[in-house]
This record gives structure tokens, sequence and C-alpha cells, in this order.
């Protein structure tokens, strides 16, 4: 609002200074291009060439921050606090990469799938569904603003339910699903608002720097408090934290597979991240209370998950319902590595959040790849594909390894640290030792269930009426790609953890890592 | 069935041309009084729900057929997008409307903002349309005869 | 805090324990209806809860409209300005967003209602549960061989 005599020198932005909008703004202006063309046939390359920009974008970003720093973005040139801020460091450039790779690696599959699952008319507005679900993940991540996470976190979860519900198509209770996950996942966001509204009131600010700096300050106050009670069981809900899991199953069962792809190596990461974000950069890991609501609450609930959830997963029948579970077991190990407090285990945490979206990923298609193939996903429908698919079910084979995590591949290297961290901490606790072991014995319950689905695919005799061939070409590589990548990462570990433990390093650094004046970025 | 609801009609048929109307004042006269695009957006779909709750679903898909709605909507949110990658061009930051008139900042915003409510009032008109035809299109379960 | 029941505090925190009691409301008739558009009406209740909450944290004492008095050439009159107390504009803007968010999420939540109703006939969670134990026992029947026929 200045007037003509004060008017300060503007400096041209340049496309590098636009990254970090560029990264939302590329799939978030492709949904509405798709349906404003209306073509089926645009619709998929479309959302492809989107999706393959946002990775090449984030690996731009990855590139920036592999020092340290940050990079930052003010939008409408409202500088921050008063602005909304884009904000990027390597805890977030982490997820982004994630998020963005398993957009585009899992798209190319989808179009079979999604050609096999849906109606050929639900096409259009499908494709734009999966890239607002994608923009709001995206945004979720990259963004510096508390409040402005709460609105991508819904165009994200709204876009969910839709594709969720798109499953009705083969079975009616998708909508079921799709309805529950609604009703769960609008509670725990307009928690996670309760909670940012106590600390708005707390501090009269939202921006997460401001945030930190602010709340540092203060110190802890009963708002700031039953702030962070509400943020966490609110975000806990879309993480699926155990006892908040329940939605899980049920969507992830009778969404359509490429879908089920997309959000298990997606969505709840996105949110995980959300909640390392609060818990150690804007509230100081050092207050008494966050400390104890890892060491209290996350540790005992993660550690029950592992193994309850894994346990369920033996005695399921659908392959697909049993992964699901087996994400419900993962996600605790995430949260367990959280919840050690150390540099090791959140390296860990963020490792897991990495080999597991891969890894899950990579087993969710082939599980598409089955039911393209054979109609359902339970067992006695996949009995001997092995034999009749046996590239796909090779890729099947190293994601369950990876999921089990024997050594040589991804899963094994995040578990291999979190038991570290875990005996890290056992010198002073021996609760830790207790800890490490209750991983290792999960684990064991990791290689009954997936064992027990190898047993179907490859020892029992195949249907001799099934038709079952070989899964098209267009499935398989990016299957194989996935397969690739954690076994790369099993034995390539180097970058990776180093990333990782930078990523960690910045979290920890708790508010000190979010301070405007750190950094190589802030207002121009 | 015509014939009925004459009075219905008659005053449909007055009001729908004065909301409109008024769905535009709220639109461009936003940024000195209270209004907007959500606002007019709503206004504006009042409008259309109007005439099709008095005339019928067929009659309000002659005048705004569906298949428009949904590119209205999405036009919308292009034209939202655009002004940001507009001033993306000027070399400014996404929606930093300074870039339409650098040397009056004032002006450049203020036109930067009628242009972005514009497209927040075409995709809530848009979408407001959409979700009473998609709820108003569905066969009914027990037929008008039955209630 | 020496008194067993603060009155003044109470009455100093009065939108808080509405809001509160709004809340609960809202929450309790999403765990306890078992019709789902009674839940989606539980859902917005809780949902406005949270908007009161903000508008309310936005509130200052004597405060009014946050609108700049300004003339038709953009100018501010900064006379006018002078001790003039504005209520918070923030929280009713997040607001404006959040009450977006709540119709989209009311309409999308009704429109999978009209289609489980469809397909299920029925708009009671119990009876849906009933249907779909039924659904799953089917599977299991059809399907369940791959455990010894326990499952």
């Amino acid at each position: 609002m200045a007037d003509t005599a004060v008017v300060a020198e503007h400096t041209l932005r340049t496309f590098k200074d636009h990254l970090p909008v560029l990264q939302v703004l590329v799939p978030f202006c492709t949904a509405p291009l798709i349906v404003l063309l209306g073509s089926r046939r645009l619709a998929w390359p479309l959302a492809f060439i989107a999706s393959a920009t946002a990775l090449v974008i984030s690996i731009m970003l990855m590139w920036e921050v592999r020092e340290g720093g940050y990079v930052a973005y003010t939008l409408g040139g409202w500088a921050p606090p008063l602005g909304i801020e884009y904000r990027v460091d390597a805890a977030n450039a982490f997820v982004l990469l994630l998020i963005s790779a398993i957009g585009t690696v899992v798209l190319p599959y989808a179009y079979i799938s999604i050609k096999d699952e849906i109606k050929a008319r639900d096409h259009t507005l499908m494709y734009a569904c999966w890239m607002l679900c994608f923009t709001g993940l995206l945004g979720m991540v990259v963004t510096g603003d508390a409040f402005n996470v709460f609105v991508f976190l819904e165009i994200s979860s709204l876009s969910t339910y839709v594709l969720v519900a798109q499953g009705a198509g083969r079975d009616r209770r998708a909508l079921t699903a799709a309805y529950d996950y609604l009703i769960m996942g609008t509670i725990g966001a307009t928690f996670f608002v309760i909670g940012l509204g106590m600390l708005y009131m707390a501090t009269g600010t939202l921006n997460m720097a401001d945030l930190a700096d602010r709340i540092a300050d203060q110190g802890a106050n009963r708002t700031v408090r039953s702030g962070f009670a509400f943020i966490i069981v609110g975000m806990g809900l879309k993480v699926a934290m155990f006892p908040l899991h329940l939605w899980l199953p049920k969507a992830y069962t009778f969404a359509p597979s490429a879908v089920t792809v997309f959000l298990s190596a997606t969505a709840t990461k996105a949110a995980i991240y959300v909640v390392m974000r609060f818990t150690f950069s804007i509230y100081n890991p050092d207050f008494s209370f966050t400390n104890n609501t890892l060491e209290i609450i996350f540790a005992p609930l993660a550690i029950i998950a592992m193994f309850s959830a894994s346990f369920v997963a033996v005695f399921q029948t659908n392959f697909k319902r049993m992964l699901a579970y087996s994400s419900v077991a993962q996600v605790g190990y995430i949260l367990l590595g959280i919840s050690l407090l150390t540099e090791t285990g959140l390296t860990a945490a963020i490792l897991h959040m990495f080999n597991h979206g891969i890894t899950k990923a990579l087993l969710f298609m082939g599980v598409g790849a089955y039911v393209l193939r054979s109609g359902g996903a339970f067992y006695t429908q996949i009995a001997g594909l092995g034999r009749k698919m046996p590239i796909t079910s090779g890729a099947v084979v190293i994601g369950g390894l990876s999921l089990i995590g024997v050594p040589g591949t991804a899963g094994f290297i995040s578990k291999w640290i979190l038991v570290q961290a875990a005996l890290e901490r056992a010198p002073d606790n021996a609760m830790f030792l207790a800890i490490a072991v209750a991983i290792v014995l999960s684990s064991l319950l990791a290689v009954v269930y997936v064992w027990r689905a190898f047993e179907v695919l490859f020892l029992q005799e195949p249907d001799p009426n099934s038709t079952a061939t070989e899964a098209p070409l267009m499935m398989l590589v990016p299957m194989w790609i996935m397969a690739g990548a954690c076994i790369w990462f099993g034995f390539s570990t180097e970058h990776l953890y180093e990333f990782a433990a930078q990523a960690a390093q910045g979290l920890l650094d708790g508010s000190q890592g979010m301070m405007i004046s750190t950094g190589q970025g802030g207002a121009h | 069935m015509i014939f009925h609801h004459l009075i219905l009609r008659v005053v449909t048929k007055i009001l729908v041309g004065t909301i409109i109307l008024f769905a535009l004042y709220v639109q461009f006269h936003g940024d000195f009084s209270p209004g907007g695009g959500f606002q007019a957006g709503v206004i504006m779909a009042v409008a259309f729900i109007i005439y099709g709750i008095v005339f019928g679903l067929t009659a309000v898909k002659k005048v705004f057929p569906e298949w428009v709605v949904h590119k209205t909507l999405a036009f919308g949110v292009l034209i939202y997008a655009g002004t940001g990658i507009a001033t993306m061009f000027l070399g400014y930051d996404f929606l930093d409307y300074d870039a339409f008139s650098p040397a009056h900042p004032t002006v450049g915003q203020h036109w930067g903002l009628l242009v972005i409510e514009f497209g927040v009032g075409v995709t809530v008109t848009g979408v407001m349309v959409a979700i009473y035809y998609a709820f108003a299109g569905r066969p009914p379960s027990i037929s008008d005869e039955d209630w | 805090m020496s008194k067993l029941l603060d009155l003044q505090f109470l009455a100093g925190h009065a939108h808080y324990l509405l809001f509160i009691v709004l809340m609960m409301t809202g929450l309790f008739i999403v765990v306890d209806k078992t019709n789902l558009v009674k839940k989606i009406v539980g859902l917005n209740i809780f949902q406005v809860s949270v908007f009161m909450f903000y508008v309310s944290i936005g509130k200052v004492t004597g405060g009014t409209a946050p609108i700049f008095p300004m003339d038709d050439k953009y100018h501010v009159d900064k006379e006018a300005l002078v001790g003039i107390a504005y209520s918070n504009p923030l929280p009713h803007v997040l607001i404006l967003t959040a009450i977006v968010v709540g119709i989209a999420t009311t309409s999308l939540g009704l429109a999978l209602i009209v289609r489980i109703r469809e397909s299920f006939n029925t708009i009671d969670e119990e009876d849906i549960l009933h249907i779909e134990q039924e659904m799953t026992r089917d599977d299991n029947r059809k399907y369940g061989n791959a455990m010894g026929g326990l499952a």
C-alpha cells in the first residue's frame, strides 16, 4: 500500500526462484486443464507430464538444499510472517522427492489399471482428482505456513475420498470405505485446525518459523500444550497411528488398485512429515510434554501397532487387505523411530518412510497386476500365479523381502538403523533393549505374512481354468523400477543415508533450524 | 403442469435477472464494499438453481448445460492460476499483483484482485450449480406422485 | 485459583465453554447416530464450533469491522484511522477458507450417501454393517480355502 515515492527496487525473479511454488502449481494447473479439455485421450498424458515435471522440480530443489540451508518463497510478495511462505529444507525436499517420484512412476501403471477397473466415462475426472490429490500432498509438505498445511491437507483428503469411492464399480463397499474415511479424515483435519487455533491464540502467528520462535520465547503453557495434543491427534488420524488407523484397511482394500498404490506410498508419508515438523521444528523437542508424548504415547502405541497389525495381517485371506494391515504396522516402525528422540532414530524414521514408500508401492502394484489378470486379490484367486506371471511375481518377491527387511534390500537398511538407534539408548535405559528386540520380533511376524503370500503364489497349484498371463509391459516397467530401487537402496546407502541424516539434523535443531536469520534464502 | 404455480413462475422470471445483476454488483464492487468472488459466485448460482427448482432441471440445463458447467468451474481456477503465472512471467512472485503496475503498486493490486476474484466467482458459480445438478439429476427413488 | 468455582473466570471464558459444548454435541452426534445423514449434520456442527472458536479469538474489545477508510482515489484517510480499534481479520479470513472446505466435505459426504443409498438401499449404518458382514462371509465362503476353510 505504498505511495509512488517509496516503491522499493524490485529484483526480477528467475525460474530458479520460482521452484518451490512451481512444485505445487504444475499439478494444480493440470487438474482444471484436464477438465477443461475434457478429452479422455489427453487426460493421462497431461497428468504424466505434470508428474514428471514435478519430479524434475523436486530433484532440483533437493539439489539446492543438499548442503543444508533452505529455499524460501513468498507468495504474492508478502513477506513472512504476514504472508504465506513456502520453505524447502532437507526434510521436505526428501519427502517431496518421494511423493513426486512415486506419482510419476505409478502413473504409467495406473493407465492400464484404471482402464481395467474404472468406467471409461470417469477417466478424465479421475485423473483430475489424481492431480488434485498430488497437489495437496506436495503442498502439505512444501508449505511453511501452518494454516496452509490444513488447506492442502483438505485438498488432498477430499480428492482421496473421491478416488477411493471410484472402487465402487468393482465392490460397493468402496463407498462405505470412502464415507468412513471422510468422517474420520474430517474429524482429524478439524482437530488439526483447533490445534492451530490454539497456537494462533498463544502466539498470534501462523508462519512455522515464527511460531517456533515465539513458542520458544514463551515456553510451555496450557494453550500451547492443548494445541499440541489436538495437532497430534488430528494428524495421527491421517497418519493411521495405531488406535486411529481403522479407516485404513478398508479404504486401501476397496480403492482401485492404482489409487491404493499411490496413497499407500504417499498420503500417510506426507502426514508423518507434518507430525515430524510440528513435534520437532515448531514445538521445542526439549519441552517436557513433547518429550513425554513421544516416549510415553508414541513408543508404546508404535510397538502395539507393529505387533497387532502384523498379527492381524497374518490371518488375512486377501493379499491387498494383508498389505493394508502391514502398512499400519510399518507406520509403527516410523513412529517408533521418531519417538526415540535421537538423530539416529529420526534418520531411521525418515529412511523407513522412503523405503516403505517404495516397497509398499511395489507390492500394491503387484496386487494390482494380479487383480488385472485374475479378477481379485483373494489368496485362492492368486494361487499359483507365481508360475503364470513370473516377471510380476519376481518383483513382488523383491518387495516382500524388502518388507521383511532381508539384507540387500532397502527395508533392511532402515530397520537396521532403527535397531541401532534403539541400542544406542540402551545403556541408560534397559527399556530400549526391549524395544530393539521388539523390532526384530515383529519383523519375524512380517516373515510369516509375507511367506504366506509367497506360498500361495509359488507353491500352490494354479487354477486349471485360469487364463492369467503376464502383466502388460506398461505395468511391468514401473514395478521393476521400484524393485530396482528397493535393491539399489539396499546396497548403495551412502547418499540416501547422508541426506536423511541431514534432514534429521535439521528437524532436531528444533526451532533453531527454523529461525529466519539462518539459511541462505529468506525474504529477498 | 404448465399452468401450475403461476405466481412462483412469474416472480422467478422477474427475480432471476435481478439476482444475476446483484451477483455482478457484489462481484465487481467487492473491493469497495464487502463482497467478492465467493459471495458473488453463490448468488449467481442461486439464480440458476431457483430457475431449476421452479422450471425443472431440463429447462435450466438448456440455459446452462452440464458440460458448460464443468468447463466453467475449471476455467475459473485457470483464470486464478493464470493470473499468478502472468505475474511470474513478469518477474514477480506468484500472485504478486505489483507486477501489473510496478510504478503504482496499489493500482496493480487493484487490477490483480479484480481478475482473481472474477476467477473465484466463475468457479464458485460452476461448483454450486454442478452440486445442484449432481443431486437433482439423480432419479428419485420415490416418484413425486407417491409422496 | 483458591476458589473451587471461579465464576468470574468462567464468565470471562464463556465463549470457550460454548465452543466446547458445541464441539462435543457435534462429535457425539457423529459417534452416536447410525443414520449417515445425521452423521454429516453432526460433522457440520462440529466444524461450525471450530469456526465460532476462530471468530471469537479475532474479537478485539470495542473493535469495529476491519475495513480501511478510503476515498475513491485509493488513498487511505489517515486521520480517520487514529484511535480506532479493529477486530483481527485474520482468523475470519482463515475461517472463510475452512467454511469452503466444510461445504466441500458436506456435499461430498452427501453425494457418497446418495450412492450408498442406491447400492445398499439403506442409509442406516447398522443395516449397512449387516450387509457388509454378509458380503464378507460370502467372500470367505468363496475364497477362504487358503486358510484351510477356517477364516
